[in-house]
C-alpha cells in the first residue's frame, strides 16, 4: 500500500479548526483563486473549512458526504475514518454534511473519460486527473457512476488518521507522555500505563495545536474494519420503521402540497379550472407552477385530492407523441452525420466480414422508469434572508442551484440537509421536484413547505432510462468469433441532463457505447460505432446508465457468434478475454456454477460478461422452461472491485442488482401515448417481485489495482445472461426487452 | 372518531373516506407506515387490522373505528425488537429499507397463519409487497430465522 500513501500524501491537506467545545478535522478550501485549494498556504478569512471529523466535548462526528439511497455509503464511508481513528460502531454520530466544494468527487470525472477502465497507462491517468480538475473547479458534490468508495477510500481514511495522530499529540501535550509511547483504541489515547483518555477529553487541546501531517495509513492486514463483515449504521433503523426519511420529516408550521404538471413532459399550461379542488376540504391555496398546478393542504392526501381535482388543459409534448415515432427516430439515427463517436476500429472489420459468412442481428432496449419507493418530496422553507431544504438527494449543489434560480437567492443562502432516500436508482439526482417546492414556498414566504408526489405524478414525471437500438454484423472462423461490427444508436442522456442543468456537456457521449465497446476481449476484427439520437423524451442516470442497453446489445451478440462458431460460451469469452482481472471474474464464475456440470431437463445456462465503472463482472444464470413459461432458477455473480470494504454490504447490493436487471429486462417499459407514459403506477411497471427472485451466489474479488463501486455493475450482464439462457433453453433469441412481450415467466 | 392504533385509542377529525396511511401519518405522526403507491401494488403502507396484515392506503378511516390497529412502531422497538425485526437486523435484509415495514408486517401475519412457511409459502404470502432495492434472498432468509427462533420460544 506505499503507492496508496504516496497518492494520499500528495493529494490531502487536511487541517483543523476549533469548534464549540472541541475541535474538528477537515479540508480547507479558498474561495478564489481555485487553482490549488489544498495546497496553498492558509490563513483564517482566506479560507473555508469543511469537516470530515467533529469532536466535541460529547460527541464524535464523522461527516461523510455521499448521499444514502440504499446502497449503505453512510456505514462504508463512516468505517473508513473510524478504522484509521480506532473507533468502534456505536462511538460516533453520522452526517451528510452541508453542500460544499470541497466534497466534490474527483472520481466521477473519470467513466467520462474516452479510455477504458482497464487502460491505467499513463495516457487515460492523465485524462481523467484533468477531467477531475475541471470538477474541482465547477464543484461537484454528486453520488453516482458507483463512485462513493473511489472517491473516498484515500481521502477519508486520510482524515482519519490525521484526526488521530493529532488527538496522540494533544493527549502527550496533557500528560507530558511522548507520542511514540501513546496508542490509541476504542475512541481513546491509551497511556503505558493502560490509563484513558476519551477522544471528546482531548478536543478543546487538539483544537489548540496544528494538525500532524505526516501520518501513515494503515496497511490492509492492520484494518480492523475495512474487508470485515459490518452491520450497517441504519440497519436497526430500517427494521423497526424509526429511521426517517425525508418524506417522513416535520417542521413547526409546515403545509402539505402535492402538484401536477403536464404528463406530456416539459410541456405547457393552457389553461386550468381549479373551482372544484378550492372548495374541498383543508386545501389552503391553489397555485400555478412552472408546466403545472400545486395545491397546498392541510394534509397531503387532500392536498393530492384537489390537485387532481383540477381540470387542466395541457399543451403539447416537445417529443413524439406515439411510441412508433419514437422507435423511427432511433431506427434513422445510423446515418454518418449521427457519428457520435467510433470507440474502437480493431483489425480490419471489413476483410473480416468479407471473408466468412455474414451473421446480423438487430436489438432494443426500451425506456425504463426509476420508481423508486419513496415517491419525491422536499420541504423548503423560504424567506427573505435564507432558504432551508430538507430532502434527500444526489447533487447536494444542484439543490442550491435549482432553488436559486427560483428564488433569486444565492447559493450561500441556501441550507440543504440532505436525507435518507428509499431507494434512487437515479431518480434523485434531478430537481424539478426541488424546484417545483421551492416554486410553491417562494409563492407563500415564511411557511414551511412539504411536497409529496402522488406516485402516479412520480411516474408521469420520470426521467427515464434512454432506449437504444444496437445493429450487428459478424463473421465467426475455426470455430472462434472473429469478427464484430456493431453501432448502437441512442440519444445522449447527457445531453438531456445538461441542458436541463443548463450545463453544455461537450464531446462524445460515453454513455451511448459504455457496455460495449470497453469489455476488454481481445476480438480480432472489432469495430464500434456510437449513433447520437436526437433528443426524445427527457431522459436520466438509470441504475448503470447506457451499460444496461449497451451491455445487452453486446454480450448478446457475441453469445450468437459464439453459438455460430460452435463455442462454448464460457471458454470462448475466456479465451478472447484480453485483462487478467475480468479473466479471472470469468473463471470464477464458471468454478462457481460448475459450468459445463450436468443440467435437468430443460434446464439452460447462459453467461455474460460487463465491465462498467471499472468493475468486470461475470453472471451465469440458470432458467427452466417450465410449460406455463421461463422459470429462473440460481444466478452466480463474480466481481472485481479491488478492495472489498464491506463483504456483506457488496453481496446485498450485488444480490439487487441482478434483481433490478433481470426484473425491469422481463418485465419492465415506459411507453408513449399521446405523448404521456402509459405506465402510471406499479401495475404496469413492477420490476421483479419475491415469487419471481433466483438464488443469487456472489463473490468479490480484489485483482484490480483501484478500490471500485459496486451499486451499479452487477445490472448490465444480467439481461444477457438471462436471454443467453433463455437460448441456451429453448433455442428462441430474445433480442428486445422486456422479454414478457415474447415469452412468458413463472 | 376514534381509532386504537399500538394500544391507544386517538381522536381524529378526519372525512370517512382518508385512507388509515394518511390518518396514521399526517394525523397521528406515525411515520413508520409508509406512503408507495396508494393503490395496493406496493405494501410499503402495510399494517395489522385485528391482527391480520392489510393495505393502509385502501381502509377507509371509517373502517378502522373500532378494531384494533398495528403499526410496525406496535410490532416491536430498537431495545426491544419482535422476533422478525430482530431476524431483519441479523441478515441486513435493509438497503433503502423504505419497504421493510411493509415487509415485516406482512411477514408477521405470515408467521401467524404458517409458523413454519415453506419457500413457496414466503413467496406466495409475500409477493404482494414490493422491493425495489431486491432484497428478496435476504427476507426469505430472515423469514425462515424468525420461524425458527419463534418456534424454540
Amino acid at each position: 500500500m506505499g503507492r496508496a500513501r504516496t497518492i494520499a500524501r500528495r493529494s490531502f491537506l487536511i487541517g483543523s479548526a476549533a469548534i464549540v467545545g472541541g475541535v474538528a478535522f477537515g479540508t480547507y478550501l479558498i474561495k478564489r483563486p481555485i487553482d490549488n485549494p489544498l495546497l496553498a498556504d492558509l490563513t483564517d478569512g482566506e479560507a473555508t473549512f469543511y469537516a470530515w471529523v467533529k469532536i466535541d466535548a460529547d460527541t464524535i462526528t464523522l461527516i461523510g458526504p455521499h448521499a444514502d439511497k440504499g446502497q449503505g455509503a453512510v456505514s462504508s464511508q463512516a468505517a473508513l475514518i473510524a478504522d484509521e481513528m480506532d473507533l468502534d460502531f456505536g462511538q460516533f454520530e453520522t452526517s451528510f454534511g452541508l453542500p460544499s466544494n470541497a466534497y466534490w468527487n474527483t472520481a466521477f470525472a473519470e467513466e467520462g473519460a474516452p479510455f477504458m477502465a482497464t487502460d491505467e497507462g499513463f495516457v487515460a491517468e492523465t485524462v481523467r486527473s484533468a477531467l477531475g480538475g475541471i470538477l474541482k473547479v465547477v464543484g461537484m458534490q454528486a453520488t453516482g457512476g458507483s463512485t462513493s468508495m473511489a472517491d473516498s477510500f484515500d481521502k477519508l481514511r486520510h482524515a482519519g488518521a490525521v484526526a488521530r495522530e493529532t488527538l496522540k499529540l494533544a493527549a502527550s501535550k496533557q500528560t507530558g507522555v511522548p507520542v511514540a509511547q501513546l496508542k490509541t483504541k476504542s475512541g481513546a489515547v491509551i497511556l503505558p500505563d493502560g490509563t484513558s483518555i476519551s477522544y471528546q477529553s482531548l478536543a478543546a487541546v487538539a483544537a489548540t495545536i496544528d494538525p500532524v501531517q505526516d501520518v501513515t495509513l494503515r496497511e490492509p492486514n492492520e484494518w480492523r474494519l475495512i474487508g470485515k463483515p459490518m452491520m450497517r449504521l441504519d440497519i436497526v433503523g430500517k427494521s423497526t420503521g424509526t429511521l426517517p426519511y425525508g418524506i417522513d420529516l416535520t417542521v413547526d408550521g409546515m403545509v402539505h402540497a402535492s402538484v401536477r404538471t403536464n404528463p406530456r413532459k416539459g410541456g405547457m399550461v393552457i389553461s386550468f379550472d381549479a373551482s372544484v379542488a378550492k372548495s374541498m376540504r383543508g386545501v389552503l391555496n391553489v397555485l400555478e407552477i412552472d408546466g403545472g398546478v400545486a395545491v397546498v393542504a392541510d394534509n397531503t392526501w387532500r392536498a393530492i385530492q384537489a390537485v387532481n381535482a383540477i381540470d387542466v388543459e395541457w399543451g403539447e409534448a416537445p417529443y413524439p407523441d406515439e411510441m412508433d415515432a419514437h422507435w423511427q427516430v432511433l431506427t434513422d439515427t445510423f446515418t454518418p452525420d449521427r457519428l457520435d463517436r467510433k470507440w474502437r476500429d480493431d483489425g480490419d472489420v471489413d476483410a473480416g466480414l468479407a471473408a466468412g459468412s455474414v451473421i446480423e442481428a438487430e436489438y432494443r432496449s426500451p425506456y425504463v422508469g426509476h420508481a423508486p419507493l419513496e415517491p419525491l418530496n422536499a420541504i423548503v422553507t423560504v424567506t427573505d434572508a435564507r432558504v432551508v431544504v430538507w430532502s434527500g438527494h444526489q447533487g447536494p449543489g444542484q439543490v442550491q442551484n435549482a432553488i436559486a434560480k427560483v428564488t433569486g437567492h444565492d447559493t450561500d443562502q441556501i441550507t440543504f440537509h440532505n436525507q435518507y432516500m428509499g431507494g434512487s436508482f437515479g431518480h434523485w439526482i434531478e430537481t424539478k421536484h426541488i424546484q417545483h417546492a421551492a416554486e410553491i414556498a417562494n409563492q407563500m414566504r415564511g411557511t414551511p413547505i412539504k411536497l409529496t408526489y402522488s406516485r402516479e405524478e412520480d411516474f408521469a414525471q420520470d426521467f427515464t432510462r434512454q432506449p437504444a437500438i444496437g445493429r450487428a454484423k459478424g463473421t465467426v472462423a475455426n470455430g472462434q468469433v472473429d469478427t464484430i461490427d456493431m453501432s448502437i444508436a441512442m440519444p445522449s442522456v447527457l445531453a438531456s441532463q445538461g441542458g436541463r442543468a443548463g450545463v453544455p456537456v461537450p464531446g462524445p457521449d460515453a454513455s451511448i457505447a459504455t457496455g460495449a465497446w470497453n469489455n476488454p476481449y481481445a476480438i480480432p476484427n472489432f469495430r464500434m460505432q456510437a449513433f447520437r439520437a436526437p433528443e426524445l423524451a427527457p431522459t436520466s442516470s438509470w441504475r448503470a446508465v447506457g451499460a444496461t442497453g449497451a451491455g445487452f446489445i453486446f454480450d448478446s451478440f457475441l453469445d450468437e457468434l459464439i453459438h455460430h462458431a460452435g463455442a462454448d460460451p464460457m471458454a470462448e469469452r475466456i479465451r478472447l478475454m484480453d485483462h487478467d482481472a475480468s479473466r479471472i471474474v470469468l473463471e470464477t464464475v464458471a468454478k462457481m456454477s460448475s459450468w459445463g456440470g450436468e443440467l435437468k431437463l430443460n434446464q439452460g445456462r447462459g453467461v455474460a460478461f460487463v465491465e462498467s465503472f471499472g468493475v468486470p463482472v461475470a453472471e451465469v444464470v440458470e432458467v427452466t422452461a417450465t410449460d406455463r413459461g421461463i422459470r429462473i432458477d440460481k444466478v452466480w455473480v463474480a466481481c472485481d472491485v479491488g478492495t472489498v470494504v464491506d463483504p456483506i454490504n457488496l453481496e446485498n447490493n450485488v444480490q439487487g442488482g441482478v434483481i433490478w436487471g433481470l426484473g425491469h429486462a422481463i418485465n419492465a417499459e415506459i411507453t408513449y401515448s399521446e405523448g404521456m407514459a402509459e405506465q402510471t403506477n406499479y401495475h404496469a411497471h413492477e420490476g421483479m417481485r419475491m415469487f419471481q427472485c433466483p438464488e443469487i451466489f456472489v463473490r468479490g474479488l480484489e485483482n484490480g489495482h483501484k478500490v471500485r463501486g459496486i451499486g451499479e455493475p452487477p445490472v448490465p450482464p444480467a439481461a444477457p445472461a438471462l436471454a443467453n439462457a433463455i437460448f441456451a433453453a429453448t433455442g428462441q433469441r430474445l433480442r428486445e426487452m422486456p422479454f414478457n412481450k415474447f415469452i412468458d415467466f413463472v | 372518531m376514534q381509532i386504537t392504533v399500538n394500544g391507544e385509542l386517538r381522536n381524529v377529525d378526519v372525512e370517512d373516506n382518508m385512507p388509515l396511511l394518511w390518518v396514521l401519518r399526517d394525523e397521528l405522526g406515525i411515520m413508520g407506515v409508509k406512503y408507495g403507491c396508494g393503490i395496493a401494488q406496493c405494501g410499503a403502507c402495510t399494517v395489522h387490522m385485528d391482527g391480520v396484515a392489510v393495505r393502509s392506503c385502501q381502509v377507509a378511516a371509517a373502517t378502522a373505528v373500532g378494531t384494533e390497529i398495528k403499526t410496525i412502531e406496535g410490532l416491536g422497538t430498537p431495545d426491544n425488537m419482535h422476533a422478525l425485526q430482530q431476524a431483519w437486523t441479523e441478515h441486513q435484509v435493509a438497503q433503502c429499507g423504505y419497504c421493510q415495514s411493509g415487509q415485516i408486517m406482512q411477514a408477521a401475519t405470515l408467521l401467524e397463519m404458517k409458523p413454519e412457511p415453506s419457500d413457496d409459502d414466503i413467496d406466495a404470502v409475500m409477493s404482494g409487497n414490493l422491493c425495489r432495492c431486491g432484497t428478496y434472498p435476504r427476507i426469505r432468509a430472515a423469514i425462515k430465522t424468525a420461524a425458527t427462533k419463534m418456534q424454540e420460544a
